[in-house]
């Protein structure tokens, strides 16, 4: 792949792209910061966090790590690998949601001992 | 006996075997810090109450931190294009940089965790400050790992150069993808660590 870089003007552009993305990535991280001190209420918080980190790892992995010009082969490799977090991370996460619809299994437990009566304890 | 496709690709993927290899490395390496941000989820979702990052934590500083280690994704980039470039001498610059950026990143986590330990922070206390010392911590020694292999390559392993300065620029390239990453991860760990 680098015998195809380093023709002179395309690598240039590619360069100066890069450099873009880095100012980009500046201005981005401090956005995230200000946004977190809105207090938003806590789920559009996590969104908006979750959706500028995303944008800024999408601008790394496109410009930084070349994903952009890579060959699908790689893109292949990254598509089964994302698609395996998310069913390994659903797994657990069905079990939570299935508690929330109440669908719980509740297993009987002892009862607990009655407690000795206090003599004289004062008010 | 020759290590094969080390410039030239292979011609059933069309790329190097090193590039490939770093690939599939980085893709265990997504699976081993999204299983670990997995975790951070069911704990969070899980736990009747979670304290607001910033709270507990230091956000001045994981901020520098952030803005350390996108510097040094730039300056990891600049090395590798220098050597397309075919100019050894900025290289070696912008990979010292790069290397002095994970000093810087490490410095300030040094303080941010010896100032919790002396205010009785520590992993076993609650599960808030579990799941950070394990992400934050793992995030460290990769850290460390990158930047063991960039002075490697600033070191002794710019030697190789001499003889075939395409095989070392794609040995740069390779690397600095795993620096990308190691930024990666510290780019989705701030905001979900810091400021949730």
């Amino acid at each position: 792949m680098s015998s195809d870089h380093g023709h002179g003007a395309d690598f240039d552009k590619h360069v100066n792209a890069a450099l873009g993305v880095f100012v980009a990535l500046l201005c981005l991280t401090c956005v995230t910061v200000k946004v977190a001190y809105l207090d938003l209420p806590t789920h559009e918080a996590i969104a908006l966090a979750l959706v500028i980190a995303l944008v800024k790892g999408g601008l790394v992995a496109a410009f930084f790590m070349h994903l952009i010009s890579e060959r699908k082969l790689i893109f292949s490799v990254l598509g089964i690998t994302v698609a395996f977090f998310f069913v390994l991370l659903l797994v657990p996460m069905s079990t939570s949601i299935l508690d929330h619809v109440g669908h719980l299994i509740v297993v009987p437990h002892a009862q607990a001992a009655e407690p000795a009566e206090h003599a004289g304890h004062a008010e | 006996m020759e290590i094969p496709y080390t410039v030239e690709p292979r011609p059933d993927t069309g790329l190097t075997n090193g590039k490939i290899g770093i690939w599939l490395f980085l893709a265990s390496e997504v699976m081993l810090f999204g299983g670990l941000f997995a975790a951070y989820i069911m704990l969070r979702v899980g736990a009747t109450e979670w304290p607001q990052g910033r709270t507990i934590l230091n956000v001045k500083l994981a901020f520098t931190n952030t803005l350390i280690l996108i510097s040094s994704s730039i300056t990891v980039l600049l090395a590798w294009a220098s050597l397309v470039r075919r100019d050894l001498g900025k290289f070696k610059l912008y990979m010292l940089i790069t290397i002095l950026c994970g000093f810087g990143f490490l410095t300030i986590k040094y303080f941010e965790y010896t100032h919790k330990f002396e205010l009785g922070l520590f992993p076993r206390k609650s599960t808030f400050l579990a799941i950070y010392f394990t992400l934050t911590g793992l995030h460290g020694l990769h850290v460390i790992g990158g930047m063991s292999v960039n002075a490697y390559l600033l070191g002794p392993g710019s030697k190789l150069y001499e003889t075939n300065p395409e095989w070392f620029t794609n040995r740069v390239e390779n690397a600095g993808l795993f620096w990308h990453l190691v930024d990666l991860v510290w780019i989705f760990l701030f905001p979900v660590l810091y400021l949730l």
